[in-house]
C-alpha cells in the first residue's frame, strides 16, 4: 500500500519511541460545515466572542462533570500514562501522550480557574486561551479515540477520554465542530442511521441477504424489519447491513435467532446502534440518538432489546441507556436490558440450544481483538471481566484453532484499533494507520508464532478500520472478521439433531 | 518570648487554616459536582464492598501505577509509605503522653527518612532521564520535589549533624495546640525545616497535592459497575 507518509515499521520487539515534538501537529480532520453544526444546535461557524464562550462552556462542564473537575486537579505528572496511548506509540508526538493531551486543557484551566495559574502562570505552565491554543485542541482532541487505555494505568484513574470529550464539546460550542461526527449524527436525527439508509433501501438489503443465505445453505433464515410480533428488537450498527466483513456478522445473528426459534426484528426507526453523541461529548445528542431505540421498542411492543457487535454502541447501551432513556420496566425482567448479542448467543449455548460444527472453521487460526469500549467501558454477563470471557467462549465454541495475543495488548490493556472515537474518516488516514501500530505489532507476533490467519472483533469501527489499515502493513484486509461470522459459519442449522 | 516564636506560631496557624479550609472547599466542590453517568473503568467491581476493596488496593498498594510502570511505582510507593511512617514519628511532638503505637513505630521513622530521600531522588531522576517525563514536567513539578527533598534533608541533618532541642520543640507545638505558644529554639536548621513545612501546608490546596483527596472522588475508580441493574441518576441540580 502506498502512502504519503511514512508507515511505521513493525519490529520484533515492541519499543517505546523517543519524543518527536510536533510530529503530528499537521493532523486535523475536516471542520463541520454550517449545516452539520446547526443540525446539532451548535453555532454555524467560529463565533466572535469565542474566547468568553469557550471559557463559559468550560466552567459549565467543570460544574457538570465531577470527572472533569477531579481530573483537572489531580494529575501529578507521574508519567505512568505516557507510553500507554497507541497514538503516541505510533506517531512519537509527545502531545499524544495522555497527560500531555490533558495538559492542553489543564493549562487553560489553571490559568482561569486556579489560584496558582492566575498569579503564577509560568510556574505551573498555565497559558492564556488563544486561537493557537484552540487550533491545538482541535488537532490533538481529534487524535484521541477515547479508548480509555490511559485510565487503566493512571493511579487516579484519570480518563483522558473524558477530557477529549469536553474539549470537543467546547470546540463545537464555539463553532468548530468535526465534520465526520456531526454530519453522521445529523443523519441519525433525520433518517435514523449513520449511513442515511432509508427504510425501503433497508428492506431491499435485508431481502437480498435472505436470498443469499438461502442460496448458501438452503434454509429460510429471515431478517425481519419492523415486525410487530417480535420478542427481540435487534439494534445493530448500520454498517452491518452491507459493509464487509460486518454483514457476515449480521447473517450470524440471524442464524442464531433462527436456530433458537426466537422471533426477532430490526427497526427502520431505530436502525442504528452507533451513537456518535458519545464521541463529541454532547449528551443531548447522545440522548436524542438513543431515544429512537426506546421509541421503537415501545412501538413494536418487544420484550427484549439486543445490541449487535459494536464497541462504543455497547458502551452507550450498557452504561448510558438506563440513565438516558430508561427505565426499561416495559421489557422482560428475565433478561438484562439491554443485552449484547454475544450474551444472548452465549446463554443459548449454555442452555444447549445451539449445535456447532467447528470443522467449518478449520481453515482458520483465529485471534481476538478486544474492542476498547467493550473492554474498558462496559461488561457482559454477571461477573466483572465477562466482556473478555464471553466473546472468547463463542469463538472457542465455533473454532478449533484460537490463540490470544500478547497479554498486555488484550483484555483491559487492549489497544484501540486506531479508528475509534469519531476518527474513522479518510481525512485522518495517516493518524489511523499510525495509531494501529501497537495492535498490528501484537498481531504480527501471533502470525509469526502461530500462523494466525484471522482476527475476530465485535465492533463495526474496528472492522472498518482494520479493513482499511491492514493493507498498509502488508496484511490482508480480509483478516478481520466478525465473531458472529465464525458463529454463523459453524452453527448447525435445521432441526435434525 | 522571641519574635521568631511569634512569627512561627502565626505562620503555622495561618498555614493550618489555609490547608484545612482550602482542602475542605475543594472536597466540597468535588462532592457537590454531579457524576451524571456511569463511567467506571471496567472490569470494575459490581458491589459496594468490591469498590471499597478496589479503592483500598489503589490507595494502599497503588495498584494501577504498579500495572503501568514498575520504577515509578517503586519510588512512588517507597516515598509515600515512608512519609506515612515519618508523619507518625512526628506525632510525638503533638502528643503528651505519646500513644503506645506511635512510640512503637517511631524508631522506624529514622530509616523511613532515608527511604523518603531515596524515593524522592528516584522520582526526580525520572524527570531528567526519561524524555517523556521530562517533556511533561513544569517548573512546579521540579519545585515540589525540591521542597520535599529539602524538608527531608533538613530533618535528617537535625537527627545526625546538628541536633536541636527537641524537648523545646515539643513544648512549642503542644503550646500551639493550646493556643499558648512556648519559646521555639532558634537554630537555623530547625527554622528552615519548619518554614519549608509551612510552605508545603499552604500550597497543598492550590497544587497537584490535591491528588490526595482527588483519588477518592475519581468516578472511574469509585463507581460500582451496575448500570443495568440500577438506574443511575447522578444529576443533582438542573
Ligand atoms: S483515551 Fe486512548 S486515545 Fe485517548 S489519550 Fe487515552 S490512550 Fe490515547
Ligand atoms: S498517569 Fe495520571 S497522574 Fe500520572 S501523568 Fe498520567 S494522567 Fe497524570
Amino acid at each position: 500500500m502506498k502512502a504519503e507518509f511514512t508507515i511505521p515499521v513493525v519490529t520484533n520487539i515492541p519499543t517505546t519511541p523517543s519524543v518527536v515534538d510536533g510530529a503530528m501537529a499537521h493532523s486535523r480532520p475536516f471542520v463541520a460545515k454550517s449545516d452539520h453544526q446547526s443540525a446539532l444546535g451548535f453555532p454555524e461557524e467560529l463565533v466572535e466572542d469565542w474566547h468568553d464562550r469557550a471559557l463559559a462552556k468550560m466552567k459549565e462542564l467543570l460544574g457538570k462533570y465531577r470527572s472533569l473537575q477531579v481530573f483537572m486537579d489531580s494529575c501529578v505528572k507521574c508519567g505512568a500514562c505516557t507510553d500507554k496511548c497507541h497514538y503516541f506509540l505510533g506517531t512519537s508526538d509527545p502531545k499524544n501522550m495522555p497527560v500531555a493531551r490533558q495538559d492542553l486543557m489543564r493549562k487553560v484551566y489553571r490559568r482561569y480557574f486556579t489560584f496558582a495559574g492566575k498569579y503564577f502562570p509560568w510556574l505551573v505552565g498555565a497559558v492564556d486561551l488563544t486561537r493557537e491554543v484552540l487550533e491545538e485542541w482541535y488537532s490533538y482532541y481529534h487524535q484521541c479515540s477515547e479508548c480509555r487505555r490511559c485510565s487503566v494505568y493512571c493511579p487516579y484513574g484519570i480518563d483522558t477520554a473524558e477530557i477529549t470529550m469536553a474539549g470537543r464539546e467546547i470546540l463545537a460550542s464555539v463553532g468548530i465542530g468535526q465534520k465526520y461526527s456531526n454530519e453522521i449524527i445529523g443523519k441519525v436525527f433525520k433518517i435514523g442511521n449513520n449511513l442515511g439508509l432509508p427504510q425501503p433501501a433497508m428492506a431491499d438489503t435485508l431481502l437480498d441477504l435472505e436470498e443469499e443465505i438461502k442460496e448458501d445453505i438452503d434454509v429460510d433464515v429471515r431478517l425481519p424489519l419492523d415486525n410487530a410480533d417480535a420478542e427481540v428488537l435487534l439494534v445493530t450498527p448500520s454498517a452491518d447491513f452491507f459493509a464487509e466483513p460486518h454483514v457476515d456478522g449480521l447473517i450470524g445473528y440471524a442464524k442464531v435467532f433462527h436456530q433458537a426459534g426466537i422471533p426477532w426484528t430490526l427497526s427502520s426507526h431505530a436502525s442504528e446502534a452507533a451513537n456518535f453523541g458519545l464521541f463529541i461529548g454532547n449528551d443531548e445528542s447522545m440522548q436524542k440518538v438513543a431515544a429512537r431505540i426506546r421509541e421503537a421498542a415501545l412501538e413494536l411492543g418487544v420484550r427484549r432489546i439486543v445490541v449487535g457487535e459494536c464497541g462504543h454502541a455497547w458502551r452507550v447501551a450498557y452504561s448510558y441507556w438506563n440513565t438516558l432513556i430508561g427505565p426499561f420496566d416495559f421489557l422482560d425482567p428475565n433478561y438484562p436490558a439491554p443485552q449484547h448479542i454475544c450474551e444472548a448467543t452465549y446463554d443459548l449455548i449454555q442452555a444447549g440450544a445451539l449445535k456447532f460444527d467447528k470443522e467449518q472453521n478449520d481453515d482458520k487460526v483465529v485471534t481476538f481483538h478486544d474492542s476498547c469500549n467493550v473492554a474498558r467501558g462496559s461488561r457482559m454477563g454477571n461477573m466483572p471481566g465477562g466482556q473478555f470471557i464471553i466473546p472468547r467462549a463463542l469463538i472457542r465454541a465455533s473454532c478449533n484453532h484460537f490463540v490470544d495475543m500478547r497479554e498486555d495488548s488484550i483484555r483491559e490493556g487492549t489497544y484501540c484499533c486506531g479508528g475509534g472515537g469519531g476518527l474513522l474518516t479518510d481525512d485522518l488516514t495517516e493518524l489511523r494507520v499510525k495509531g494501529a501500530l501497537p495492535r498490528v505489532q501484537a498481531l504480527h507476533e501471533v502470525i509469526e508464532q502461530y500462523q494466525v490467519t484471522h482476527m475476530a472483533a465485535i465492533c463495526a469501527i474496528c472492522k472498518s478500520q482494520f479493513t482499511k489499515v491492514l493493507p498498509f502493513y502488508s496484511l490482508g484486509m480480509d483478516m478481520i472478521i466478525s465473531v458472529h461470522q465464525l458463529v454463523g459459519d459453524a452453527l448447525v442449522m435445521g432441526s435434525e439433531q | 518570648m522571641s519574635i521568631v516564636t511569634y512569627l512561627y506560631a502565626g505562620a503555622f496557624y495561618l498555614a493550618a487554616l489555609i490547608l484545612v479550609v482550602g482542602v475542605a472547599r475543594k472536597v466540597g466542590v468535588y462532592a457537590r459536582t454531579p457524576a451524571p453517568y456511569k463511567i467506571p473503568t471496567t472490569p470494575a467491581p459490581i458491589t459496594m464492598p468490591g469498590v471499597a476493596w478496589r479503592m483500598f488496593r489503589e490507595t494502599v498498594f497503588f495498584e494501577s501505577l504498579f500495572k503501568a510502570s514498575k520504577w515509578t511505582w517503586l519510588f512512588g510507593w517507597i516515598f509515600h509509605f515512608a512519609m506515612l511512617i515519618v508523619l507518625i514519628r512526628h506525632l510525638r511532638y503533638f502528643l503528651d503522653p505519646v500513644w503506645l503505637w506511635v512510640a512503637i513505630i517511631s524508631p522506624f521513622g529514622v530509616y523511613a527518612g532515608w527511604a523518603m530521600l531515596l524515593g524522592l531522588s528516584g522520582l526526580w531522576g525520572r524527570r531528567f532521564l526519561v524524555d517523556r517525563v521530562r517533556y511533561i514536567s513544569a517548573p512546579s513539578d521540579h519545585l515540589m520535589l525540591a521542597l520535599l527533598l529539602a524538608i527531608v534533608s533538613t530533618g535528617l541533618m537535625m537527627k545526625y549533624v546538628w541536633h536541636t532541642d527537641i524537648v523545646a520543640v515539643k513544648a512549642f507545638f503542644l503550646g500551639l495546640l493550646r493556643f499558648d505558644p512556648a519559646p521555639l529554639p532558634s537554630d537555623p536548621l530547625l527554622l528552615t525545616h519548619l518554614a519549608l513545612v509551612v510552605i508545603l501546608m499552604a500550597v497543598f490546596p492550590v497544587s497537584k497535592l490535591l491528588h490526595a483527596p482527588g483519588v477518592f472522588f475519581s468516578p472511574t475508580r469509585n463507581q460500582v459497575d451496575n448500570p443495568r441493574e440500577f438506574r443511575h441518576q447522578g444529576i443533582r441540580s438542573s
